[in-house]
Parts: structure tokens; C-alpha cells; sequence
């Protein structure tokens, strides 16, 4: 009787062990109590009004960005997202019922972005940010679900993932997500008002920005108490500044209005985008509202800063570097390094180019580029690349006099440094 | 007389000196001398030449900046200059008065992937359709002279075989001339399809050689991948080499109007170049 007992003991711990295993993997029920609206979305009387604003949130997390290939059916998903693990493919998003969401309901996508799974319980690769998009809120969820459903269907597969082992396991996935992420719903702060906590819902949402401003542990994952500190965007040779120091993207010292017309079209008078920030404004936040680019501007403007400090050595000017700056650089930048404002920055006393990383600045010499042709800024003025005229040599020498010029005082660029980031196509 | 004229020494005169050389090398001076002996001429002999000099040449020194399409286009006549360059094995094409509907394309399929070239597609990828068409109409509306172009080097027999070619293609494969849709005079027409004169030789065998293996693409039904796969390399290196040392006609614009098919061989449909069809825009 008694072993017996024992038995049935046995059995049962092993059953609810495999059951809580599986339920850990698998589980394809929601983990959130709270029941959402299921396919009566539809019955919404505006339902224009309501697409509207799926079509705006899309815009906020820019979507498109990487659900989109190069010259590709927009949001049929299929681009390549590079990690150091191996190679994400984005998914398909229209309504197509058997490549994209078509035979999705809305909690299924609620759980998607909240979750980080698929409808069939698959945990997802955070290479889509679910790290930040769980804070979405379920309503703003259902509208952008709404609105990815009212696009054309198109029939494209979606291509299998080429990840490395033992990151292509859903285990892996599971140990990954068990150290680095919970479900999160966002909470307003009561210590700030309204404005700045709606700042903080874009920013920390939909805007995913911590993604590419924050630097990842070998794992690839976000410290939350490092977030907007600055990183290296893996896989590219972009660094996304820091919005915590005023020496490199810190907003604490900025006007609200100079931040707005910075994210609204790609220029304030003394700034201007570049490289992928300035596919964020292109493809995302020049269509966001002024207030609620205000909104954000309060929010960033809010985080705490670290002052201003001279990083590192100051460079001797190169007699060189004046020389390859006066045949290249002088008829845009100025003899003085004084640009021409609205067309080309100033190099003098500009912090982008003064900040320790300095692969941004190798970048912008080696590619060129126009800035983001917005709608607030829509004839853009551009630079030529110059990869093909200078080499390494010649770069770190025009780069290190433009460092030490003109009252600027940071540390020289080195060859080495250079032939590092040319190294890699960016696109 | 001479032609060449010489200011000189216009500081310490009361009148300018203009030296002519004529045409036997000798040297004869003029002295403009007489209505300017008031004191008030003197000193604008003495800074008003130089000053007007100055100003033509001072804008030129600075840069001066200009709120212009064309100050914008610095960015593009950096490595395109005015008539293409080519350094080293790098080339860039020249892109001045190409016809607008074809620069507009090539905007295009750079930025979307159709034509694979790293830098030209970073360059554009920030870029909207209507700011692609105002850079297109720009530099089709240059004017500029072309270079010299390259010396021949084919013998007689390969430049008729190269001259048959591009003149009635070929019926049996079903390769159209050359000038059936590039113009009579291989100048182009308008607004679609390029010139084929002054382009480097190496310029043309890539595109061709870009199209044979399906890197380069036009707008589907792609009249100019069909071409080039039809023809045999060796018939791609004569041709390029014959039309890279054509000189140019007087007159370099693409035409408006086709005259009537001509030969065995029909005009090929192509989806980047509708008004093909046509003969006409």
C-alpha cells in the first residue's frame, strides 16, 4: 500500500514537472488575466478614426523599418536583422492567411508584443524588441493590429531564421528570456505629469529607443538600469550617443522646441541627423504630432545628465589633415570649421564630432550622405563619400586636425581606427 | 592684331596699358590714356580693374554657398563632376544631360536595390521620390561640353562588325539596333532612354556584363537584360570599344521623336521606357 503510495507520488511530481516544463515553453493560453476585445474590433463605429491611429502607432515604433525589405512590399516583412548570434529574418505583417497575420486575432498579437510570442506559442527572437514593446498598451496594441489587418495581403514566406547553434533552440530562447525579460505593463509615474508620462510611454515603448542607446551584455541583452547610456548598434559600425551626457547626445541643456524640430525633421539650428537615427525621423518620428514630440522632448530633455567633460587626450593639429581639409572639407565646412547654417554643421566646438567613440565621424567621411529628406525638411543638403579618394591614412589625419582645430580639444583619430570601421558595409 | 591681351602694371599708372601680341610674336602697346586724366579716373583705374577681377574669382575662391539645387548637388558632383571621372579603375559616370526620365530611374533603382552599388544606394536611401525628380531634371538641364572621346582601337573588319551591330542588330537572335530605340544618332531619347556616346568603355562592358548575370535590373519587361544575354561577350567588348571612341555629334541632346522602325528586327518593349512603343513621348 504504502509503495503504493510512493508510486503514485512519484508519478504525479514527474507529471506536473513535465506539465510545468511544458507549460514554461509552450504554453499557448494568455499569462495576462485581464481579457481583451477579441475580433469585434470591427465593430467600432469610427473604424477610420481607429485605423488612423494604428497607422500613427505604427509610425511611433516604425514598424516599416524592419518589416520592410529594400525596395520591398511595405510591412511583407523578409529583411535581414543581423545579430552577433546569426541572422533574424522579419516576419510578414499583412493579412495575408497564410504568410502573415491574416488568421490572427488581436489578443494574439497583444501577446506578441507584450509576450514576445507567436500564436502558436513559439517565443520569439528579441532582434524584435518585445523587451520594450511589452509596455505598449493593450488599446494602442488593438489599433495597430487593426491597422496592420486593413493593408493588402501579400503573399510572401516568410524565410526561415539562420541563427547559430545553440542560439537557434527555443530553449536557449527560454534561458535567455528567464535572465533577461518580464512582461511589463507600463505605469504612469504620479511624480510627473502628464506630459512627461506620456513622453516616457513613447520613449520607453513603442520608440523602443533604449535598443539602439543602450550597449548590450555578450548575450545581447539590455541592462533596464544602463538604458539610454549609449551603445554600439551590434553589427553595424553606428555608435547611438549617450542621452544621459551633454558630451554626447544629452537633450538636459536643450531647448524643448530645438528637440522637436531635431525628431520632427531630421535639423534643429544646431544639430542634424545621421546614419540610422536618421531613418528613425524619415521613416518614424516625422509623423509624429508635435505634442507628442513634445512629449518626448520633456522626457529626454528629463533624464538625469552628466556634465560636460573634455573625454580623453587632445590631439596635435596635422599639417596634413589642414591640407586635406582645405582641398575637401573648407568649401562646405568652412576654413574656419564654421559651416553654413541649415546646410552644413559647424565642425567647431560640435560635440558629435568632439565624443570619444569616433566611429560616427569615420562613418560620415567614408559613406557621405544627404540628411533625411522630411517633410519639414524636404530638399535636404548632402556630403560626398569620400572612401574612394582618401584612404585610411588620409582620413585619421583630416579627422585628427578637424579634432584639434578651431578650439577643439579631443584626441586624435588613428588609422587603425579607421581601417576598423571601414571594415564593414553598413547597409 | 594679335589676339591675347595683357593687363599690366595697372597700380602706378594714370591710364592702363594694354599690351597686344600680334601675330608675329611682337609686342604693341596701346595707351587708352586721355578721358582718364581726371583724378577721380585714376583711382578707379588703380582698384576698380582689380576689384572687378576679384569678384569673379573671389566667389570661386570661398565656395560661396548659394541656396540652390546646384549647391546642393555638391554632393553628387563630388565624385561625378561635371563629365564623369575616371581615376584608377573607378569611374563615375557622367550624368550631365542624360535625358531626366532615365536619371530619374536609375535615382531609383539605386535606392531600391534594381542597381547594386553600395555607395550610391547609401547616398540615396534618405531620399523621396519628388526630391529624386528635382535632382533628375537638374542634371538632365546641364549643357556642358563632353570630353574627347577615346582613340580607336579596333581594326577595320571589328569596327564593321561593331558599326553592324549597333546599327541593325541582329534578326536572327532577335537583337534590335542599337539606334532602334537609342536614336539615330545614339544620342538618346527623351525621356527615357540614354545617350551611348561618351561613356567609358569599361563603363558600358560593366552594365552589360551587370545584366548579363542579373545584378542590374529595369523595370520588368526588361528590355536591356534580354539584349545583353542574347549577345556574346566578344560582341559586348566590340561594341563598347566602338561607341566609347565615337565622337560626339554637334548636337549631344537626346531626341524627341524616333523615326519608324526600321530593319528585320522590332522595337523591344521595355517597362522603363514606354513611349518606346510610341516613337514618341
Amino acid at each position: 500500500m504504502k509503495r503504493r503510495f510512493g508510486l503514485w507520488m512519484l508519478a504525479t511530481v514527474v507529471v506536473a514537472l513535465g506539465l510545468g516544463a511544458w507549460w514554461f515553453l509552450f504554453d499557448p493560453s494568455p499569462s495576462i488575466s485581464e481579457a481583451g476585445p477579441t475580433d469585434s474590433v470591427a465593430a467600432l463605429v469610427e473604424r477610420g478614426a481607429y485605423l488612423e491611429r494604428g497607422a500613427y502607432l505604427a509610425r511611433a515604433g516604425n514598424c516599416m523599418a524592419c518589416h520592410t525589405t529594400q525596395g520591398g512590399e511595405p510591412y511583407a516583412g523578409g529583411r535581414a536583422i543581423e545579430t552577433p548570434f546569426g541572422t533574424v529574418y522579419s516576419s510578414n505583417l499583412t493579412p495575408d492567411r497564410v504568410n502573415g497575420i491574416g488568421n490572427w486575432t488581436s489578443v494574439d498579437f497583444w501577446r506578441a508584443l507584450h509576450e514576445g510570442r507567436a500564436p502558436d506559442g513559439r517565443l520569439l527572437y528579441p532582434a524584435f524588441p518585445y523587451t520594450s514593446f511589452t509596455q505598449v498598451s493593450q488599446s494602442d496594441a488593438d489599433a495597430l493590429f487593426a491597422y496592420l489587418r486593413s493593408l493588402p495581403a501579400v503573399a510572401q514566406a516568410n524565410r526561415p531564421h539562420a541563427m547559430r547553434w545553440p542560439y537557434d533552440s527555443q530553449l536557449a530562447l527560454a534561458a535567455w528570456r528567464t535572465l533577461y525579460f518580464k512582461p511589463t505593463v507600463f505605469q504612469n509615474d504620479p511624480a510627473h505629469d502628464a506630459q512627461w508620462n506620456r513622453g516616457a510611454y513613447l520613449v520607453r515603448g513603442l520608440g523602443h529607443c533604449s535598443a539602439c542607446h543602450t550597449s548590450r551584455n555578450l548575450l545581447g541583452a539590455i541592462d533596464e538600469r544602463l538604458a539610454l547610456a549609449g551603445g554600439t548598434i551590434p553589427m553595424s559600425n553606428w555608435y547611438a550617443p549617450s542621452l544621459l551626457k551633454a558630451a554626447e547626445a544629452g537633450l538636459g541643456q536643450w531647448e524643448v522646441a530645438d528637440i522637436v524640430r531635431l525628431l520632427g525633421t531630421g535639423q534643429a539650428s544646431n544639430a542634424s541627423v545621421a546614419g540610422p537615427m536618421a531613418e528613425v525621423v524619415l521613416h518614424g518620428t516625422q509623423y509624429l504630432t508635435q505634442e507628442d514630440l513634445r512629449a518626448m522632448a520633456v522626457y529626454l530633455k528629463g533624464l538625469p545628465q552628466e556634465s560636460a567633460q573634455r573625454d580623453g587626450g587632445v590631439a596635435a593639429p596635422s599639417a596634413i589633415g589642414a591640407g586635406i581639409y582645405d582641398d575637401q572639407c573648407a568649401q562646405c565646412h568652412g576654413q574656419q570649421g564654421e559651416g553654413v547654417p541649415g546646410a552644413y554643421p559647424a565642425l567647431a566646438g560640435n560635440r558629435a564630432v568632439l565624443m570619444r567613440n569616433t566611429t560616427n565621424l569615420v562613418q560620415m567621411v567614408l559613406h557621405g550622405g544627404f540628411a533625411p529628406a522630411t517633410r519639414g525638411n524636404p530638399r535636404p543638403f548632402g556630403m560626398p563619400p569620400y572612401q574612394l579618394v582618401l584612404d585610411d591614412k588620409a582620413v585619421a589625419a583630416v579627422l585628427t586636425h578637424v579634432r584639434a582645430s578651431w578650439g577643439n580639444q579631443a584626441g586624435a583619430v588613428s588609422e587603425l581606427e579607421v581601417s576598423r570601421y571601414r571594415a564593414r558595409e553598413t547597409r | 592684331m594679335g589676339r591675347a591681351l595683357q593687363v599690366t602694371d595697372v597700380r602706378a599708372r594714370s591710364s592702363v596699358s594694354l599690351v597686344h601680341r600680334n601675330g608675329a610674336g611682337g609686342v604693341s602697346h596701346v595707351r587708352s590714356g586721355g578721358w582718364c586724366a581726371a583724378w577721380l579716373c585714376r583711382r578707379l583705374h588703380q582698384w576698380l580693374l582689380p576689384l572687378a577681377l576679384l569678384a569673379l574669382v573671389a566667389p570661386l575662391r570661398a565656395g560661396g554657398f548659394e541656396d540652390s539645387i546646384a549647391q546642393r548637388m555638391r554632393a553628387c558632383t563630388g565624385c561625378h563632376g561635371e563629365n564623369g571621372r575616371a581615376e584608377g579603375n573607378v569611374y563615375f559616370p557622367r550624368i550631365a544631360g542624360k535625358p531626366a526620365g532615365y536619371l530619374y530611374n536609375q535615382l531609383r533603382n539605386f535606392r531600391d536595390g534594381r542597381r547594386n552599388y553600395a555607395l550610391m544606394t547609401g547616398m540615396l536611401a534618405l531620399l523621396s521620390d519628388g526630391y529624386l525628380q528635382e535632382i533628375a531634371t537638374h542634371f538632365s538641364g546641364l549643357d556642358l561640353p563632353y570630353s574627347p572621346s577615346a582613340p580607336m582601337t579596333l581594326t577595320a573588319a571589328q569596327q564593321t562588325q561593331a558599326h553592324t551591330l549597333v546599327q541593325q542588330g541582329d534578326a536572327s537572335r532577335q537583337i534590335a539596333a542599337c539606334t532602334e530605340c537609342h536614336g539615330p544618332a545614339l544620342t538618346g531619347f527623351a525621356p527615357h532612354v540614354p545617350g551611348l556616346l561618351g561613356l567609358p568603355r569599361d563603363y558600358i562592358n560593366a552594365q552589360m556584363g551587370a545584366w548579363k548575370t542579373g545584378q542590374r535590373h529595369a523595370r520588368a519587361p526588361d528590355c536591356m537584360a534580354d539584349i545583353a544575354k542574347a549577345l556574346r561577350t566578344d560582341e559586348v567588348a566590340l561594341i563598347s570599344s566602338w561607341l566609347s571612341s565615337q565622337a560626339l555629334p554637334r548636337d549631344t541632346h537626346a531626341v524627341t521623336r524616333l523615326p519608324a522602325p526600321t530593319g528585320a528586327t522590332k522595337r523591344p518593349v521595355c517597362g522603363s521606357a514606354p513611349e518606346l512603343a510610341q516613337g514618341r513621348p
